[in-house]
């Protein structure tokens, strides 16, 4: 009981000296007469018909922002917003309609001007009626991701039945192949997450929350794969079945951020390289079905089994493209990079524990070495198709 | 870590020019209750959203509102006019929701119209109740120690500045102190006029200070303006009558950009630059103004109707800039 008293004795006296601060006021200190920090982001801008333009606005300041006055390429121009308080209260959103003539193709500059005079733009980049949800879209990205993510993950199953005939010492060379791939992945993952966090609004924290996701998820598989292990060797089938899963559940997660890309890249009317895009994810997402096979090479997994891994690592780029073309806050996107990044990152470590055990080949050897850089070397070529 | 805001994105150049015939849909002047929001398949208004709260400031009452000040005489025969201006900080509404942190002369922008005869005495007591230095720098002739440059009023300090009218013309005058350019462009600056001895012919008469804000302080104006509130004269047409003499005093105070002007929609003026002679330097329909350049339109309208007036920088206009005059028939 006592104890109990020791523990929670900061937490009373905290709340006593805050309901004096709030009461009482800091002595006046915050009460200076210029005007509160704003800080406003346009998340998403929607053309959703002609002369109609929609805004997703988020305040991600301290303070409650009151929007004034709406410019389309330094014009005022009339609005009406839902709700219809023109005041967005700290992490609330608000919806501006702007019945604007927008021209299919060009550029456009939306800005808002708050009550305090500041303003906070975003660019239309290319004006192009955005994608309804509607059965020919949902078709249109579903087949995209199937082209970029589900068809190359399930050609590089393929490779199975040729790593089965290899010797010990090229099945430590593909192994340690995966491990340079899923590096390289983890690298770009990664910085895929931070650059979407640069978007999310101040007071969310996108980097912090970059940091959360990686280590959360790293830690959680960590601990799952401790549970799995204490009843079934590493080095038996059912663990290197278990490495594999993860393997793809780590390259799902990567390639829900790939049809992220894709799918928005759509929907902002930049098609034209989103075909060049899904060319280059194609043959850069080839080689992650070599990775899921490798460690179960020696084994003799069922057909349906492979398909249920080539499913997990492939088809989040589906889904990937239906969130990036439909509805894109940087939030999720954000979320879902470094939930990637830390389901990557245990791979590696389950795979170079993998190598480590190997009795029969070192660590070290320059089959270990040239698979890893030649891993590094695939995924950096490929990507250079990417040019999005 | 990167602001999010955009201090620098109002970006100066061409945009699509409002159409004279086909825009006037967009153009189209919203009537106060007019919550009208157009369908989604209609262009929507290009103008602002909301009303401002005039009873601070008018625009419609400033424009034909000239202050004569204390008129008294003078032993030798001279007629002496005082007038008592107070610097004020003061936030102003210059678009529908948008407040602004002024410094005024006697709580207004612009300051008050001055009006005299030329020859007259002028004495102009200047308090500065603001919080920063400030002066009144006439234009026109007077003493170097007059001019308002080099004796900076301190907060809570005052100056009498004293002259006599001269040339006729239109005038200006503005605060002096620097930076320069904050000081003009936060709000202190007025219209002054000297009337010639002979009075001009009978006119109706009004006053249009174009102006501009930099509401966010990036060096370029959020909001443009004739007599400081983006699109009144759009909201609230001025009322003139057909083959009425009207006497447009014009002064250029905009901040930031090289040059501003005036176009009258179907109609022609004549333009007395500086006002400083009585007989008509040029008649034309669209006139290009530096800062601190200042003319006399003198202008009848031929047709009734509504006639839009506005810069010609389609930017300008597109940002609060414009107007329209309501010509009646003489009858009604």
């Amino acid at each position: 009981m006592k104890q109990w008293i020791r523990g929670l004795l900061p937490i009373g006296l905290l709340a006593v000296l805050l309901t004096l601060f709030f009461y009482y006021g800091p002595l006046g200190i915050f009460l200076a007469a210029f005007p509160p920090v704003e800080e406003l982001t346009i998340e998403r801008i929607v053309l959703p018909e002609p002369n109609h333009i929609t805004l997703h606005v988020i305040n991600g300041g301290p303070h409650p922002v009151t929007i004034a006055q709406v410019t389309v390429d330094d014009a005022f121009w009339q609005y009406w917003t839902e709700p219809e308080n023109h005041t967005i209260s700290r992490l609330a959103q608000l919806e501006i309609h702007i019945p604007y003539p927008w021209v299919e193709g060009e550029t456009h500059e939306v800005s808002l001007l708050t009550s305090t005079g500041l303003t906070f733009s975003r660019e239309i980049p290319v004006a192009t009626q955005s994608p309804l949800v509607d059965s020919t879209y949902l078709w249109t990205f579903s087949l995209l991701g199937i082209y970029a993510g589900v068809i190359p993950v399930f050609l590089g199953l393929l490779w199975y039945p040729f790593l089965r005939e290899m010797t010990a010492s090229w099945l430590s060379f593909f192994l340690s192949l995966t491990v340079g791939l899923l590096v390289f992945l983890a690298v770009d993952t990664f910085h895929e997450a931070l650059e979407s966090a640069d978007a999310v609004p101040g007071a969310f924290q996108g980097v912090s929350l970059v940091a959360i996701g990686i280590v959360g998820t790293l830690l959680t598989l960590l601990y799952l794969s401790h549970l799995k292990a204490g009843r079934s060797d590493k080095e038996s089938p059912q663990g290197r079945y278990w490495t594999a899963f993860m393997i793809a559940l780590g390259i799902g997660f990567h390639n829900l951020g790939e049809g992220l890309a894709i799918g928005s890249s759509y929907a902002v009317g930049e098609i034209a390289l989103g075909t060049f895009l899904v060319v280059g994810f194609t043959l850069h997402n080839i080689t992650e079905g070599l990775g899921i096979v490798a460690p179960i090479a020696k084994d003799t997994p069922s057909i349906l089994r492979l398909v249920g891994l080539g499913s997990i690592a492939g088809m989040p780029t589906i889904l990937g493209t239906w969130i990036g073309g439909f509805s894109f806050s940087p939030l999720w996107v954000v979320l879902f990079l470094s939930i990637g990044v830390g389901a990557i990152l245990q791979v590696i470590y389950e795979l170079t524990l993998m190598l480590v055990k190997r009795q029969e080949i070192p660590l070290n050897s320059a089959y270990n070495l040239s698979g890893f850089l030649l891993g590094l070397g695939i995924m950096y070529g490929t990507g250079l198709l990417v040019v999005a | 870590m990167e602001k999010k805001f955009n201090r620098r994105k109002m970006l100066g150049g061409t945009v699509g020019v409002v159409g004279l015939a086909g825009g006037a849909q967009l153009l189209g002047t919203p009537g106060p209750s007019d919550r009208s929001v157009p369908g989604a398949h209609e262009a929507g208004v290009m103008t602002t959203t909301g009303e401002v709260d005039l009873t601070q400031f008018d625009p419609s009452q400033f424009l034909e509102y000239f202050d004569y000040g204390q008129v008294s005489e003078l032993p030798g025969g001279q007629t002496l006019r005082e007038w008592e201006i107070v610097a004020i900080d003061q936030e102003i509404e210059i678009a529908p929701g948008v407040y602004f942190p002024a410094w005024t002369y006697n709580g207004q922008v612009p300051g008050p119209t001055l009006r005299c005869t030329e020859g007259d005495r002028l004495r102009i007591r200047f308090a500065n109740g603001g919080s920063h230095a400030h002066t009144i720098h006439f234009h026109g002739f007077h003493p170097a120690e007059m001019d308002g440059v080099f004796e900076v009023i301190m907060p809570g300090g005052e100056f009498v500045y004293e002259f006599d009218a001269d040339p006729f013309g239109l005038h200006l005058y503005h605060c002096h102190s620097v930076p320069l350019k904050r000081h003009i462009h936060k709000g202190l600056y007025g219209a002054f006029i000297v009337d010639p001895p002979e009075a001009r012919p009978e006119a109706r008469e009004m006053v249009m200070v174009m102006n501009g804000f930099d509401t966010n302080f990036d060096g370029d104006n959020e909001v443009y303006a004739v007599n400081t509130v983006a699109f009144h004269y759009h909201r609230h047409p001025i009322p003139v009558k057909v083959q009425e003499r009207v006497r447009i005093y014009l002064l250029n105070l905009l901040e930031f950009d090289l040059i501003n002007s005036l176009h009258v929609h179907g109609h022609f003026f004549d333009v007395f630059r500086t006002g400083t002679r009585l007989t008509s330097d040029e008649f034309t329909d669209t006139l290009m103004m530096c800062q601190g350049e200042r003319h006399i339109l003198e202008l009848e309208f031929r047709h009734p109707g509504k006639f839009m007036f506005h810069a010609h920088q389609s930017e300008f206009a597109e940002l609060g800039w414009m107007g329209f005059f309501e010509v009646q028939e003489p009858t009604s």
